[in-house]
């Protein structure tokens, strides 16, 4: 089937197979590799990129379902000017180790943002609630989303 | 100034957070171009006879290129079976590659398929035929002992390795009092956010490369090698970046060996990626412990005597996991001055996954027996847990101090920790809170639990384990290259390296890059495991870096025509310099246009460390639903002189997290046939953002005598220390009650049959 994609703002007309997961057509149709697949039960968020400015785990749509859309991945996420805010505040905390996790948790994170500017804690936690960690224990990454919410990132 | 003990942010993280890192799922290699998939088929069933496998049907499958069962291992250019991995495990307990006449566990490698593509590897999976005769399964450790099923009836015994003790009981005989208690550490799932992954191509020159998820290239190598039964300069094996380990990926498990193997039966280049529901079962596990303790002391708080009884389940092949309860031996007494020590450990065989390192791997089984036995045995004495601690904690004067578990404690002050924990939290204040909540009867109920820990990090030379290395080279354009023999997968290695060699030269973070998991680079090397990267490949780069300003004082004396004495590193122009002659000056860099400038060093440890700590957890639990919430957790973790308080901490929360989830959380379980119930994320407990607070970390740094920098491993100590106090706390939280001790994990289930039990239902 026929799809037209947009993303990160580059469209494309891919021909797929209808049963495409929409993390594997990013990965494997335009080889956009830092959105990570971790588990087949939609459990983990690790596949977590914007879809028309919402966050959504890639691996519960199709890509035709994304058909006409717009599509954010991390790799999109900052300018011309350097790290989007979200980005510059996980470094600052040291909100990421082994990094799996961590496209999905700032495509999260930066949904949260948008729908709740200034989250506090709980909201935070609740926010991210599905997407997991086995690194950080979570501290980091509860900080790093506080300080992207105060703008506190010069 | 210097760098180290500053907090820096790390140099990776730009790359991880804008592209992404490159796992080995990612990796877009020329040398494997047209690459074919491997889906592995798996035993549906614990324990059973194959009677048949047809794989006609899956060989038609559009896409299939090959199907490979244990037939295809046979004869020429086959594959052996996989001894365990120490000479002293039971004989007869062989790896088969591919299981032959009989599975043994749900998981259990029966066929695998190569295809053009993905999505097809799925689909003929599915249309393999197996048929297999279900044999009765071995799921609790305990009758694994009794030998009635075997996994192995050719080794006539489940039993892979034993520690064997002398159970006397008179060493008891002058207690006021003893308790005795069966606890079950229960299994766990390392479960790594990147699942296993490999990539494999054999060269025209007939080599093998292959790409590894992993955390000690040159371990993985040394088990293709075997597997494979080639020389060992036909092996390279890389390591890509790797999405978290915690000691599940140490070597080449069995489906890397395959994938290798496979590689080169059909010349093709090959890719494995697992799926999480495979991970579950096909990654090892971590503890599954069933502990007996017995602890007697006196009424005054001293504890005289103590027994550990383990019974380790070791799954259906023996691997690492059999031999934790060395480890555990070792830690048994903690951090108590407890001369009288019984301990006996057996380590089984069962109808279930493997069980090898995870996250602290026997240490932290050590440390949840004693911290628990310490709290039951002042519940039977009614002292506070704290002061009964501070009655049998070894004092700072001993060390060196020789265990009777055979430890060798390198420095410590077990005391100052528990103080500074306590007097962060108000301890007494917090006891006072509890009263009130009692005496009110209120249905929420507070929880105060206590562990003071000590593990040991890094075991040297003396425990067999590799020697550390480094090779230290400036470039003439001012650049660094660092190799390293250990194998980072997120404790931030580019960064620390960086700053070791930064403090010392001067060349900026930004101008060094640290290598590591490429044998043909790398040959040797012990990986990061066990808490050992800083205190002995980080010390490596330390030392290649002094040696290296020595070889550069001395080509500058000659070259400014200076004595060496009167040399001086000025670290702001990455030079060296005559002292007070600041214009006469030459750059590293310009002496390594002169003449390569490069250092490699090997760093032998006298001996493994013992980082220590204490950990308070307040939980709190409510008395009618039994579920417990872990409100604060306040830690003080000393493993020495820390090198970057950033990355120090950050192994603590994470630490400290795994920790709460054994507590509260996380378990593998089977049923009584061997079949998993928490094979997938939707079913294991996974811990989330929402079941942690924020933690609150003290600082104590005891340095270790034993290197230069100082420096004790941090990479297991949150693991080790928040188990036992978050278990303790939620014993604690109902103790009035009558309670006195609750399996982990303290589900809601469980602490309300624990009141029901204590109460008669009267609560
Ligand atoms: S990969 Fe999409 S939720 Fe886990
Ligand atoms: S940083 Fe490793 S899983 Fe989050």
């Amino acid at each position: 089937m026929k799809v037209e994609i947009a993303v990160n703002g580059e469209k494309t007309t891919d021909d797929v197979e209808p049963r495409l997961l929409l993390a594997h057509y990013l990965r494997e149709v335009r080889g956009l590799k830092a959105t990570n697949i971790g588990c087949d039960t939609s459990s983990c968020g690790a596949c977590t990129v914007l879809v028309d400015g919402e966050s959504v785990k890639s691996c519960t749509v199709l890509a035709v379902q994304a058909d006409g859309r717009q599509v954010s991945t991390v790799e999109g996420l900052a300018g011309d000017d350097g790290l989007h805010p979200v980005q510059r505040a996980f470094q600052q905390e040291h909100a990421l180790q082994c990094g799996f996790c961590t496209p999905g948790m700032v495509m999260a994170s930066v949904g949260l943002l948008s729908e709740n500017p200034h989250p506090t804690e709980q909201e935070i936690r609740e926010g991210l609630e599905g997407n997991f960690c086995r690194c950080t224990g979570y501290h980091n990454i509860v900080r790093a989303v506080r300080r992207a919410a105060e703008g506190a990132d010069a | 100034m210097s760098i180290l003990g500053t907090r820096v942010v790390r140099t990776e993280d730009p790359l991880f957070l804008t592209r992404g890192a490159t796992y080995t799922d990612d990796l877009v290699d020329e040398r494997l171009r047209g690459a074919a998939y491997v889906t592995f088929v798996r035993s549906p069933i614990a324990h059973g006879r194959i009677t048949s496998i047809d794989t006609s049907a899956a060989a038609g499958a559009p896409g299939v290129v090959a199907v490979f069962t244990a037939a295809d291992t046979e004869g020429d250019g086959g594959l052996s079976p996989l001894p365990p991995p120490l000479p002293m495990f039971t004989k007869g307990m062989d790896r088969p590659p591919f299981a032959k006449d009989t599975v043994r566990f749900v998981g259990d490698i029966i066929a695998a398929i190569v295809t053009e593509d993905r999505y097809q590897g799925e689909d003929a999976a599915e249309l393999v035929d197996v048929d297999i005769d279900p044999l009765p399964a071995v799921v609790d450790p305990r009758k694994a002992l009794d030998d009635e099923v075997l996994l192995f009836p050719e080794a006539g015994t489940n039993t892979i390795f034993t520690i064997p003790g002398e159970f006397d009981d008179s060493v008891f005989d002058d207690c006021d009092v003893v308790v005795t208690r069966e606890i079950v550490n229960q299994r766990l799932a390392a479960a790594p956010m990147e699942v296993r992954a490999s990539a494999a191509v054999w060269g025209e020159d007939g080599r093998l490369t292959t790409w590894i998820s992993n955390q000690a290239a040159q371990m993985a190598k040394a088990a293709l090698v075997a597997a494979l039964a080639v020389d060992a300069d036909k092996v390279r094996v890389i390591t890509p970046d790797t999405g978290g380990g915690f000691g599940a990926k140490i070597g080449a498990d069995l489906e890397v060996c395959l994938v290798a193997w496979i590689a080169g039966k059909i010349g093709r280049p090959l890719r494995w990626v697992e799926t999480r529901s495979e991970n579950l079962v096909g990654m090892t596990h971590g503890r599954d412990q069933v502990q007996t303790i017995k602890i007697g002391g006196n009424r005054d708080g001293k504890v005289l005597a103590y027994r550990l009884d383990v019974i380790q389940d070791s799954g259906a092949y023996p691997l690492f996991g059999a031999l934790l309860p060395a480890l555990t031996f070792s830690m048994a007494t903690g951090v108590y001055a407890i001369d009288r020590l019984q301990f006996r450990s057996r380590s089984v065989a069962t109808n279930k996954t493997s069980v090898a390192a995870y996250r602290g791997a026997g240490r932290p089984e050590a440390a949840a027996a004693i911290e628990r036995a310490m709290d039951l045995f002042a519940a039977e004495i009614g002292m506070d847990p704290v002061e009964v601690r501070h009655r049998n904690l070894l004092p700072p004067e001993v060390f060196p101090y020789k265990t009777k578990g055979g430890s060798l404690y390198d420095s410590g002050d077990y005391a100052a920790a528990l103080k500074m924990v306590t007097d962060e939290v108000d301890y007494p204040k917090l006891r006072q809170e509890q009263a009130e909540r009692r005496a009110r009867g209120d249905v929420v109920q507070l929880g105060i639990g206590v562990s003071v820990y000590v593990e040991v990090t890094g075991g040297g030379d003396e425990s067999g384990a590799p020697k550390e290395n480094a090779t230290v080279e400036v470039h003439p354009d001012g650049t660094v290259t660092v190799l390293t023999g250990t194998s980072p997968h997120g404790q931030g290695h580019q960064t620390a390296w960086s700053m070791l060699v930064s403090d010392q030269l001067g060349i900026p973070l930004d101008r060094i890059t640290v290598k590591y998991g490429d044998t043909d680079l790398i040959p040797e090397g012990g990986g990061t495991m066990g808490s050992r990267s800083l205190q002995q490949g980080g010390v490596a780069v330390h030392e290649a870096t002094t040696e290296l300003v020595q070889i550069a004082k001395a080509r500058a004396a000659e070259l400014l025509e200076a004595n060496v004495d009167d040399l001086v590193v000025d670290t702001d122009r990455a030079a060296i310099t005559v002292a007070g002659v600041p214009t006469t000056a030459i750059t590293f860099a310009q002496l390594a246009e002169k003449e390569k400038l490069s250092v490699r060093k090997v760093f032998t440890a006298p001996g493994a460390t013992f980082p220590f700590g204490a950990h308070i957890a307040i939980v709190e639990v409510d008395t009618e639903s039994g579920k417990a919430e872990l409100r604060r957790i306040v830690t003080v973790d000393d493993a020495g002189t820390i090198l970057n308080p950033l990355l120090f901490d950050g192994q603590r929360h994470g630490g400290i997290a795994q920790g709460v989830a054994q507590a509260l959380y996380e378990e593998v379980l089977y049923d009584d046939d061997g079949n998993p119930l928490t094979s997938t994320f939707a079913a294991y407990p996974f811990l989330s953002a929402t079941e942690v607070p924020s933690f609150d970390l003290l600082r104590m740094q005891t340095p270790t005598p034993y290197n230069p920098l100082g420096a004790k491993g941090i990479g297991e100590a949150g693991t080790i220390g928040a188990t036992p106090a978050v278990q303790n706390a939620v014993v604690d939280a109902v103790s009035h009650l009558g309670v006195r001790h609750i399996e982990m994990p303290t589900t809601p289930e469980r602490v309300w049959t624990a009141i029901q039990d204590a109460t008669g239902g009267q609560a």
